[in-house]
């Protein structure tokens, strides 16, 4: 087998937020099957700039598959056709020559698209915002081991705390929806004894929040775990929906005068 | 040149970073939110460090070039965090830890720093728990341990094989907590461009908005940057691709001297080049050594051929026949030179990448054997799986091949006890600042460094600053700050305008090629001065013929390339410099003039024992090289030794 | 968008309103099932089934009533749903491709309208006399009459074969997603969870699909 390969690409070109998108062809040739999909795109790049064109923009940082910056729609599969694989850890080898692919950005209204293949994901920090945290102060801890965790809980919650933030749920959703995201972040705090006593608040704000966000719903079509890098499982939107549920049931204010009295420690 | 001075406290050591605090000047709490903060950066140190800020009541921003704070390097740590816990009971303590990390930075960091470090490591663990960082656990319900990187105690905590991951979105997520109370204002896709500089204190800075260029003071109190390491000086290294030193370098040139930059830490195993497109290297845990032999063909004429037909008399398990005491879990610094040497013999296995063969094998053969291939499988699958995915290869069937790659940064800015650098109101934490590794890290130690930092050192220190400090108000209108401002935009100006043909990572990559081979894992003077009279051309060409497309007012990924590789030109000059003028060995820094009969890196205590810290004169002027001295109170000098 | 003020406004909250109004349904659509099935026992045990079903007009309504509800706050959920799931992603991808959903999930916002299409034609057909459509005398007592009438048209029975189709593959990820949006997930019904869907389908497939069968193969005459 050849480890060199042609491709053609259908990139998704915006210049900025309010303009409008379309899809441009490029051939790419020559290239080495080692190559990362990602480096693919900087050789692809380096010849966009010798040649005076603007390089496509995409988001990438670590290159490793941990930070979740990367990730672009390849023939409509978030970060491509390897399982448990971000953009920047597909290699070319998984494509064969003469392939034409199409090279798109996440879509979602929450994500609005700032250039090219780069999104704006600041959506999931605000979901964080609202409650996916541990209020506890720098320096008030007492000692480590004296909050002893059942290993498969401590495990458990190792699984859903996994998640990168990368977006590929939202990306692969068919309703562009959230849930996995935040069902992981609910789900990881849910298990440990030290997210008990912001447990039922923080199921509420967090879901709150993510639907104000403006994403979809759950309508439980799996994408998102088979897309996920991390393999993030559904379970663990089972488990948000249960704590919601929960939480709601036994809330005494209302919904909606869920409002934390967090002064944030200040 | 003068002698710095750390003023770090005497008396006994344990109880210095207590008397220091007791010391410390204290901001009345209804006062805190008059006070302005800016972090650069949102990693262990930064993250950590605004958080706590902001629930101890400042008014913080925080700026980081990633589109989210949960992105910072640090994420990527993968082998865990030391605590001086014992809970093993297996002989640990503050002071062994102390001891270890002395010893592992051989003898160049300073021992009040690193105690301190040692205490806080306790309380580390103890935050990060309560924060639900889900580090691994026995069935019992308590903290695993594990033992890391050589050392005879098993104090490593960790979280799979994503610790960094797990601690930095601890420290993010209580970041986002103070962003939501309202005491943090974040400002990510913000690369910071300057430090402001008014009246000889840091009072401010200017960022560029990488999403719509807008360039743009933020004025403050007091400023923090947490800016992570300079590997990617290299080009190639295990950093992230955004990771640069433009804050630090910045700083540096606004007056905070840079100490030690020659101190580069290299690690062993980390995956080979396999082409000139190569855009970054990826490591693998070194805990692939406790059962990986390391060997290379005997004779370069098998180097192409399989590895599984060289027979056992045509290999050479060369760390073993060199150190048959420590065999292939030899320090990183020692496997990594001892890699190159064989490939520079032409012994190196791999494909040819400019004609040499960069990689040695790391085979699991005998372990599959002796364990059983479920055993291994249980032990290293995860990696395994990630260099299959990488390489293609299947490390059950074809060994792994490996190859060092720098990955951490010991040299930084130069800070006292308090963290503060030359320019007053400066304050720097983690890989960013010199740190307390020496001339070597250990492992597991990166991430609680950076974390003490953030945690616990900055929120006091920064509290006794602005406690003892009389500082005047100040608007973004002032002179000084329109005047940083208005040379950031001559600069993003100027390297729009070049016009020229080559790109910024083509002299990025010719730059690292250059400090690779000639201030990478071995160094000598010839070599260094090469470099020095090569790289101020280079960097001549790149003001001439640098090619950058697009405007300033938009998101311009290639505008933001060019201004971190302008910045890492100077910065890889200074490197040779102080690796020059740094006459001997130390830790990672191999002067191929100063070693041991036994091939090993040989201090000069007489000459060296202190922290070389650099002032900038101007970008043709030489760096003033100043000093401070080190004293071993406590850890006395030995030579290491691991034959 | 903005932020949901009660425990109907958020998603979670109105999936959970559908698994509930779709359990009611379910609950409904098997006893129906079960019902109707006395057809194979012959008209006087079917007709004494059917009086006795309106021997207490209240319990009677009563049921209608609950019926009725689910239905409304199924579909009316359904519809707000679907509308958030359009605004979620204005612009869809270029190329689509489906890595773990089923057909059946892909299709429930088709086999959902097509059922509400077809509850009211069933009930036009053989509940309400009047508007009954293919052409049988319906008699408002004897309902084995008006079944083996009205299915021994075949593109009568044809419409009932093909709603009952929809309503299986409906069944089934409704099931299955029912469970998970009432985050029943423990790991012991997990693997269950999916066979009491496909479980449940097949059964309701197979149970209703023998009636119209069975009258156009003479076996119900």
């Amino acid at each position: 087998m050849s480890d060199k390969l042609n491709l053609v690409l259908n990139v998704w070109r915006q210049k900025g937020p309010k303009d409008a998108g379309r899809f441009v062809r490029y051939e790419v040739k020559d290239i080495s099957t080692h190559m990362s999909f990602l480096e693919m795109l900087d050789v692809l790049n380096e010849r966009l700039l010798a040649q005076g064109e603007e390089p496509i923009a995409f988001d990438h940082d670590c290159r490793e598959g941990i930070c979740g910056a990367c990730g672009v729609v390849i023939d409509g599969s978030p970060h491509g056709p390897s399982k448990r694989t971000t953009t920047c850890q597909l290699h070319m080898r998984s494509f064969r020559s003469g392939q034409e692919l199409t090279v798109e950005p996440w879509r979602a209204a929450a994500f609005p698209v700032l250039r090219d293949l780069v999104v704006d994901r600041s959506a999931l920090d605000r979901i964080i915002q609202a409650g996916g945290y541990v209020g506890v102060r720098s320096g008030s801890p007492r000692d480590a081991n004296s909050i002893p965790v059942r290993k498969e809980d401590a495990d458990l919650a190792m699984d859903a705390a996994a998640c990168i933030g990368c977006g590929a749920c939202v990306a692969a959703c068919p309703n562009a929806s959230a849930s996995l995201f935040t069902a992981a972040k609910i789900s990881h705090l849910a298990l440990l004894p030290q997210g008990q006593p912001e447990r039922r608040e923080r199921a509420i704000a967090m879901v709150a929040r993510m639907d104000g966000e403006g994403f979809g719903h759950c309508t439980n079509h799996g994408e998102c775990e088979s897309s996920c890098p991390k393999g993030i499982s559904v379970d663990n939107i089972a488990r948000m929906n249960r704590e919601f549920l929960a939480a709601a049931a036994a809330s005494r204010r209302p919904l909606g005068a869920e409002a934390k009295d967090d002064d944030g420690g200040a | 040149m003068t002698v710095l001075d750390a003023r770090a406290p005497s008396g006994p050591i344990d109880a210095r970073w207590d008397r220091r605090r007791f010391e410390m000047k204290l901001v009345n709490p209804a006062n805190r939110r008059k006070f302005s903060i800016i972090v650069v950066g949102s990693g262990l140190a930064g993250g950590a460090a605004a958080a706590t800020l902001g629930e101890l009541g400042y008014d913080v921003r925080c700026f980081c070039y990633q589109d989210s704070p949960r992105r910072a390097h640090s994420i990527a740590a993968q082998g865990g965090i030391n605590a001086a816990k014992n809970y093993q009971n297996d002989g640990d303590s503050v002071y062994r830890l102390f001891h270890d990390t002395v010893k592992g930075g051989d003898f160049r960091a300073r021992e009040s720093n690193v105690y301190r470090l040692a205490q806080l490591s306790v309380n580390i663990i103890d935050q990060c728990v309560a924060q639900g960082v889900p580090f691994a656990r026995e069935y019992g319900g308590l903290l695993a341990n594990r033992s890391f990187g050589g050392a005879q105690v098993s104090r490593t905590f960790y979280a799979r094989g994503q610790t960094g991951q797990q601690l930095l979105l601890g420290a993010y997520q209580a970041l986002e907590r103070q962003v939501a109370a309202g005491t943090v204002k974040m400002y990510p896709r913000h690369e910071m461009m300057d430090v402001v500089v008014v009246g000889g204190r840091a009072r401010g800075i200017v960022t560029r908005d990488l999403v719509t260029g807008a360039i743009e003071a933020h004025v403050a109190d007091v400023v923090v940057l947490a800016t992570g390491g300079y590997g990617n000086v290299f080009f190639l290294s295990t950093n992230a691709k955004g990771c640069n030193t433009t804050a630090i370098w910045r700083a540096h040139r606004r007056g905070a001297l840079f100490a030690n930059p020659c101190f580069t830490q290299i690690h062993p195993t980390c995956i080979p080049v396999a082409g000139d497109y190569q855009s970054k290297l990826t490591l693998m845990s070194e805990s692939l050594r406790n059962d990986g032999r390391v060997w290379v063909p005997r004779g370069a004429e098998d180097c192409g051929a399989d590895p599984a037909k060289i027979p056992e008399d045509r290999r050479d398990y060369y760390l073993e026949r060199i150190y048959p005491s420590f065999g292939n879990l030899v320090p990183r610094d020692i496997a990594s030179r001892r890699a190159k040497e064989m490939c520079d013999q032409g012994r190196g296995v791999g494909p040819e990448v400019a004609g040499v063969r960069r990689g040695v094998y790391l085979d699991f053969r005998d372990a599959i054997q002796r364990l059983g291939r479920q055993t291994v499988a249980e032990r290293y699958g995860n990696l395994f799986e990630m260099y299959e995915r990488i390489t293609g290869e299947d490390p059950f069937d074809v060994p792994m091949r490996i190859y060092p790659a720098t990955h951490y940064t010991m040299g930084g800015l130069w800070v006292n006890y308090d963290l503060e650098s030359t320019i007053p109101g400066l304050f720097v934490g983690g890989e960013a600042n010199f740190s307390d590794h020496g001339a070597n890290r250990l492992g597991a130690s990166a991430l609680m460094q950076g974390l003490a930092d953030g945690y616990f050192v900055l929120p006091a220190t920064l509290g006794h600053y602005l406690g003892a400090t009389k500082l005047e108000k100040l608007t973004a209108e002032h002179a000084e700050v329109r005047g940083a401002v208005e040379e950031v935009r001559a600069r993003v100006d100027k390297l729009l305008s070049i016009g020229g043909k080559r790109s910024p990572d083509s002299f990025h990559r010719e730059l690292g090629a250059l400090i690779w081979d000639n201030c990478g894992m071995s160094r000598n003077a010839a070599n260094l001065e090469r470099a020095l009279r090569r790289i101020p051309e280079l960097r001549a060409e790149f003001w001439e013929n640098l090619a950058v497309v697009g405007s300033g007012s938009e998101l311009n990924q290639v505008l933001e390339k060019a201004s971190r590789v302008a910045d890492f030109m100077e910065l890889g000059e200074l490197m040779c410099r102080d690796a020059l003028s740094r006459d001997e060995s130390c830790g990672c820094h191999y002067r191929e003039e100063h070693v041991t009969p036994e091939g090993e890196a040989k201090r000069d205590d007489a000459g060296f024992q202190h922290v070389a810290a650099w002032e900038w004169r101007g970008p043709d002027a030489e760096p003033v090289r100043h000093q401070e001295a080190l004293e071993f109170e406590l850890v006395k000098p030995v030579q290491r030794s691991y034959v | 968008m903005a932020q949901p003020t009660g425990f109907l406004s958020t998603t979670v909250g109105q999936k959970a309103l559908m698994a509930l109004s779709g359990l009611a349904l379910v609950g409904f659509v098997i006893a129906h099932m079960l019902g109707n099935l006395q057809v194979f026992l012959g008209p006087e045990a079917l007709n004494a089934y059917a009086r006795s079903l309106r021997a207490v007009p209240a319990l009677l309504w009563a049921a209608r009533a609950v019926l009725l509800l689910s239905v409304v706050a199924h579909v009316s959920t359904a519809i707000r749903l679907v509308q958030r799931a359009a605004a979620a992603r204005p612009q869809g991808y270029r190329q689509a491709h489906h890595a773990a959903t089923t057909y059946a999930a892909r299709t429930m916002k088709i086999s959902g309208p097509l059922l509400a299409l077809f509850i009211a034609y069933h009930l036009a057909h053989l509940t309400f006399p009047g508007v009954a459509m293919g052409g049988y005398i319906h008699s408002p007592t004897d309902v084995y009459a008006n079944v083996v009438a009205g299915f021994s048209i075949p593109w009568v029975a044809g419409i009932y074969v093909v709603a009952q189709v929809l309503l299986a593959l409906h069944l089934y990820h409704g099931i299955w997603s029912m469970l998970q949006s009432l985050g029943a997930s423990h790991p012991r019904i997990v693997q269950p969870r999916r066979a009491l869907a496909q479980g449940l389908a097949l059964l309701v497939l197979a149970g209703n699909l023998s009636i119209p069968i069975g009258v156009q193969l003479g076996v119900v005459r």
